[in-house]
């Protein structure tokens, strides 16, 4: 039997999925990126290795998130897509005719709009909007309270407080205010709900026709009260699918699975998980820009550079045929 | 007298051609870099626009190569630039550099106004070696967009990485090292084939994107992150809609020379949309896009820098070409605080939605 391997790694958590040919999920994982990303791609092959039957055999690896290049270079990903791609390739399989797909994360937001199936248009936070799926994580750390009962207490309240959500900065100062004037906590959580999805709608969403059926997904999908505001604020129902938050991963491995198409897969193997990979680097002294150089390394061996504008480094590797 | 102008792309080439010429002392400031840019931020308001800050960085650096004269253009209308020489000069007088300004304001009414600024620096040289020198000035900047515009076509369909870059280098220190005039046209030959020399796939599929927005972003590549590289890296063929020899034909000649792109035409395109002047290239940049449309481009992304209000305005325009005329657009902002990571996701994003888009609009998955 065949299956096909995502990977998502973000800044807050590193996912994993095997689906099957049929697209069906067969494994998935979700584990804490801890500001160690080789590490924890590594512990996460090994779990999956470990979870699958022997007869399990990996055709193709895909890979997205912010540390998808990262992940693909000691993988041997046959695809290497950006987040946006592979969300909407997952949320269009997983809701078919799905016209909008509401995405926050731990430190990117943003919005896709498909029309007929097909990506018209999408939007990433710019200038604010961003880290909301943190900054509700360290409120809810701050309140005493676990992030998985945010949702529910949320959900009891009678009256949301109405908080400043400019920005994160300004909202957990207008949070300790209202506080101090005695509000209860329910109300304030889902005052801060509805205050972070206006803050989406204005600074991602920015006027983009929002149309039904509309997907929410991501780690803060898992929030009953960021579900209810939005739906609240859209006057629409809104959708979380069953891997909300391993959306990403579903659609690399999706993409895997498409470019793998009757070629052989570059996958290492889960080999990988033993190998011994080490990330180096150097401030280049070329020029002014004083570019901060990373090496990957495979056993000592540079398999990879990044980071130098210029190319002098990189292109110094012999770059394999383009795969993102 | 030892002249000093700021960076803005490949600009550099031309303006020192055409003041040694004249026999005037140039100090090209090293090309803009973080530390340019952290020499501006530190000492520049901080809601100033980026031109603004990297050509306070780039006199700064000038000054310790003992540069002690600004040539700069000016301007007026809407768009703050026209007052940056004097905002920057002034700046630099608070920090204690000596540095004298002569401003080249485009010509309101006969182009003898700009002459005459040139004639100030160039001291006591003939009228007839004045304009020679402008001419000379001007075909270098012809030959470097020339080149630019090979470089755009070759990097999505070069087959090895890095060798349009590495042509085009060696192609512009051609026409870098030219001294006198004719002597131009057998460097640009060569230069020429420099660049025909790469090798490439003439029949891949490749993207095709309009680059609209403000020139001074478009132009230099260290403040729009160099995004004409990373986008042929991705497969697309760029088009930028200004290119410095055009800009200058336009504003500085006022049309002199014939049969170039002009902007009357995108003009026209942009009334429907926006009726009137909004400062800088705002007018520009939604009739680009509307000229893109129709030429069948794939997309336009626009680049302006964080609080310029000309294109502002455009890119609350250009959801509505965009939705009219189907092209998709992107608008991306630029400063100091502007990270890489980002820009690659959202132009991998774009890059990839045109893409798919295009495959006869397939169905995902």
């Amino acid at each position: 039997m065949y299956g096909y391997l995502g990977i998502d790694v973000g800044s807050v958590s590193t996912n994993l999925v095997l689906i099957g040919e049929d697209g069906t999920v067969k494994q998935s994982f979700y584990l804490r990126t801890r500001g160690r990303p080789i590490e924890v791609v590594q512990q996460g092959l090994k779990q999956m290795q470990a979870a699958l039957p022997d007869k399990v055999k990996v055709a193709g690896v895909g890979t997205t998130g912010s540390g998808r290049h990262l992940a693909g270079v000691i993988t041997g990903a046959d695809i290497i897509k950006n987040e946006i791609t592979t969300h909407a390739i997952a949320a269009s399989n997983v809701e078919p005719g799905v016209q909008t797909i509401l995405e926050i994360g731990g430190q990117d937001s943003k919005i896709i709009i498909l029309r007929n199936g097909v990506v018209a248009d999408f939007a990433m936070n710019t200038v604010c909007a961003a880290g909301t799926g943190s900054f509700l994580d360290q409120q809810a750390s701050r309140l005493n309270i676990k992030i998985e009962e945010f949702g529910p207490l949320a959900l009891q309240t009678t009256v949301p407080v109405r908080i400043a959500g400019r920005c994160a900065v300004f909202a957990e100062s207008d949070m300790i205010h209202k506080q101090q004037m005695g509000y209860n906590v329910p109300d304030i959580l889902a005052g801060l709900c509805e205050a972070l999805v206006r803050n989406y709608l204005n600074n991602v969403g920015k006027g983009k026709e929002i149309l039904p059926p509309i997907v929410f997904q991501g780690g803060v999908a898992a929030n009953a009260g960021m579900k209810t505001a939005f739906e609240k604020a859209l006057g629409y129902t809104v959708h979380v699918p069953p891997y909300y938050n391993v959306m990403g991963a579903l659609g690399a491995a999706m993409l895997a699975r498409e470019a793998t198409n009757r070629k052989s897969t570059r996958f290492k193997g889960f080999e990988v998980a033993e190998m011994d990979f080490k990330a180096g680097g150097f401030a280049c002294d070329g020029c002014p820009n004083v570019c901060e150089v990373v090496e990957i390394l495979e056993s000592g061996k540079v398999i990879a550079r990044w980071g130098d504008r210029c190319g002098r480094w990189s292109n110094a590797l012999a770059r394999h045929e383009k795969i993102s | 007298m030892k002249v000093v102008y700021p960076h803005m792309g490949h600009m550099w080439i031309c303006i020192k051609a055409m003041l040694e010429y004249l026999n005037v002392e140039v100090v090209v400031p090293p090309p803009s870099s973080k530390k340019t840019l952290l020499l501006g931020v530190k000492h520049a308001p901080e809601f100033a626009c980026m031109p603004l800050k990297l050509n306070l960085g780039n006199f700064m650096e000038a000054a310790e190569l003992g540069a002690d004269t600004i040539v700069m253009a000016g301007g007026c209308g809407p768009c703050r630039f026209g007052y940056y020489a004097h905002v920057e000069h002034a700046i630099l007088r608070d920090l204690g550099y000596r540095y004298q300004l002569v401003v080249l304001e485009p010509p309101q009414k006969h182009i003898g106004e700009l002459l005459g600024k040139i004639k100030h620096i160039t001291g006591h040289q003939s009228w007839r070696r004045v304009i020679n020198g402008i001419r000379f000035g001007y075909r270098k900047a012809e030959a470097v967009d020339k080149l630019e515009r090979m470089s755009h076509y070759c990097r999505p369909r070069e087959i090895q990485a890095g060798a349009t870059d590495l042509a085009l280098q060696n192609a512009l220190r051609e026409i870098i090292a030219v001294n006198v005039p004719e002597k131009l046209p057998a460097a640009l030959n060569r230069a020429v084939e420099m660049m025909n020399a790469v090798p490439l796939d003439k029949h891949r599929p490749v993207l095709r994107i309009g680059l609209v927005g403000e020139i001074y972003t478009l132009l230099e590549p260290f403040t729009n992150l160099d995004i004409e590289r990373k986008l042929g890296n991705l497969g697309v063929e760029v088009d930028r809609s200004i290119y410095l020899s055009e800009w200058i034909n336009e504003h500085l000649f006022m049309g002199l020379v014939k049969n170039m792109r002009s902007s009357h035409l995108v003009r026209q395109k942009a009334v429907k949309y926006l009726g009137h002047f909004v400062g800088g290239h705002g007018m520009e940049t939604v009739g680009n896009t509307v000229l893109y449309a129709e030429e069948g481009y794939d997309g336009v992304i626009q680049l302006l820098p964080f609080t310029c209000m000309p294109e502002i305005v455009a890119q609350s325009i250009l959801p509505r070409v965009s939705a009219e005329l189907g092209i998709p657009a992107m608008t991306l902002i630029v400063d100091e605080q502007s990270g890489e990571a980002g820009l690659v996701t959202r132009l991998e994003a774009f890059v990839d939605l045109l893409a798919r888009k295009k495959q006869n609009g397939e169905v995902l998955a």
